[in-house]
């Protein structure tokens, strides 16, 4: 009898596995490999007997692999036997070990990419070929990537508890950037945060941001089915059918944040995740309370003070009090950063100067960063050239 | 990460006067086997980085084609051995920023011509356009 093995359990061992192993003495760079061999050898072995103890299985399979790479690196180098006969008796693993291994695998040294591609590799279980597929580039870059990322962290030392920004700021990298290829890295990001959440809750730890972007991400998720049609096409959150969002990641994410605003230590991730729910809370896009909404803008400005939430600030300031009060607030934005223009022309639409929002689509079209938006731009001016009654 | 193209063109209009525009044909075998070894290690570098994504020579002689009518076979056009937008490869990389792209390019644009000089070659750098974000708001 065999059965699929169970890829996911596989993934969700990985952090864990590879904890005890760095726990025992295990160079991190060396470990790292030993852990993606165990878990091939598991896809080989578990259909025709799946172990009682998965994660035992996994240990005493990579500490195997690990000697035998630790011993042919030694003999390769010329050096006496690397000294692991027996594990090394130590402390018994804990939740620490996963959290480390987040926090190394996004450590700050690292460039975003690097962190990303590390992250799903050591932390999520990924092999490096579904990475390079995942991210369009050849497996033979996407493994040069990761083996220079694990030298740059190889030496990392916890000795206090790190920073988890870094580490949320990659998980929200692959959920944005979730290309869709063998592996759904939209759905890999809510894993992995999902997880990061109950080892941080495990630990005993009160970490708003962390729930804030679980539950940023379930109310953006949510929305997936509704923001294409069959033909690929993106359709705005004003038209979307919103009987087609998920109501049961829509609960989640709204407890989740609720449970995190509770806390009273609001951070980009809360405010962002209050937006999306107030979006999701309105059942016609003409209940959306907007007014609300320019007010967590206002709060997530004055966290971040970034040019793009001033950006989508001010179709908010329009949606709320009228196309001229959002042009007012568009003035503010440099209008060097993507989708200015896109945003100007809406606006100008609203503020019904029909003509000059058709001209703003079409530059919009041009300096789109991706084909679907450089389409749905391109359909907009051609909307309002036939309305302008030049077709 | 973002991906560019680098288009080469091999449209030159700068470096020292006597060596502008000097085809590769007048070039000595050895100057040619410099440049090709600056082009190879070049992209090897970018594999060892993790920047790497693509790169291809193409031929100088290219076919015009185009649709001619349901039933009829395409039109063609050419081959046309000089045409002042000739491409004569490309190199994809995924790099962390534009700058990092710019210099890349910047580099590439640096291989050696003739009598061993930079060849001041002018790069064409284009973004691909990516799949679109998934955080709309």
């Amino acid at each position: 009898m065999s059965a699929p093995v169970d890829e996911v359990l596989l993934r969700d061992l990985t952090p864990a596995v590879l904890g005890v192993l760095v726990r025992r003495g295990a160079d991190f760079a060396t470990a790292e490999d030993a852990v993606q061999e165990a878990l091939l050898s598991a896809v080989q072995a578990w259909p025709a007997e799946r172990p009682r103890d998965p994660k035992g299985w996994l240990v005493t399979v990579a500490w195997r692999k690990f000697l035998d790479l630790a011993r042919s690196d030694a003999a390769r180098r010329g050096r006496e036997d690397a000294a692991y006969g027996e594990p090394p008796p130590g402390p018994a693993p804990s939740v620490d070990d996963s959290l480390e291994l987040y926090l190394r695998c996004a450590h700050p040294a690292l460039t975003p990419a690097s962190a990303v591609a590390l992250t799903l590799r050591a932390v999520g279980g990924l092999t490096t070929r579904q990475i390079a597929a995942a991210y369009l580039v050849p497996e033979a870059t996407m493994a040069q990537r990761i083996s220079r990322a694990k030298r740059t962290v190889a030496d990392v030392r916890f000795d206090q508890p790190g920073d988890l920004g870094t580490v949320l700021t990659t998980l929200y990298l692959v959920f944005n950037e979730g290309y869709t290829g063998d592996v759904d890295l939209v759905a890999e990001a809510i894993r992995l945060t999902r997880q990061l959440a109950t080892l941080v809750a495990d630990g005993g730890r009160d970490e708003p941001e962390v729930t804030g972007l679980l539950a940023l991400m379930l109310l953006h998720h949510a929305r997936r089915d509704a923001r294409t049609d069959a033909h690929g096409r993106l359709i705005p959150l004003a038209e979307q059918d919103r009987t087609r969002w998920r109501t049961d990641l829509i609960a989640e994410g709204v407890d989740l944040l609720q449970a995190a605003l509770e806390l009273d230590r609001l951070g980009p991730y809360q405010a962002q995740a209050a937006i999306a729910a107030l979006h999701a809370d309105a059942r016609t896009a003409a209940e959306t309370d907007w007014v609300q909404i320019v007010g967590w803008y206002d709060e997530l400005l004055a966290l971040t003070d970034s040019p793009v939430v001033r950006l989508n600030r001010a179709v908010a300031v329009g949606e709320a009090d009228g196309a001229h009060a959002g042009l007012a607030a568009l003035a503010e934005v440099d209008p060097s950063i993507p989708r200015y223009t896109a945003v100007a022309a809406h606006l100008q639409e609203l503020g019904g100067n029909l003509d000059t929002a058709g001209r703003l689509y079409v530059d919009a079209a041009r300096q789109a960063q991706n084909l679907a938006e450089r389409d749905h731009l391109t359909r907009q001016a051609a909307r309002l050239h036939l309305v302008l009654g030049h077709g | 990460m973002a991906k560019y193209l680098l288009l080469k063109h091999y449209r030159r209009n700068a470096g020292p006067e006597n060596l502008v525009d000097i085809p590769m044909q007048e070039w000595t075998p050895e100057e040619i086997d410099a440049h090709m070894a600056y082009m190879g290690d070049f992209a090897a570098r970018l594999e060892r980085n993790g920047e790497f994504v693509d790169g291809q020579a193409l031929s100088p002689e290219g076919t015009f084609v185009r649709y001619d009518g349901a039933g009829r076979p395409p039109v063609t056009d050419g081959p046309f051995a000089e045409t002042k937008d000739l491409i004569a490869g490309w190199m994809a990389i995924d790099v962390d920023t534009y700058e990092r792209a710019i210099e890349l390019a910047g580099e590439l644009s640096a291989a050696p011509g003739k009598n061993g000089e930079p060849i001041y070659e002018w790069l064409e750098v284009r973004p691909f356009l990516t799949e679109p974000p998934t955080v709309s708001e």
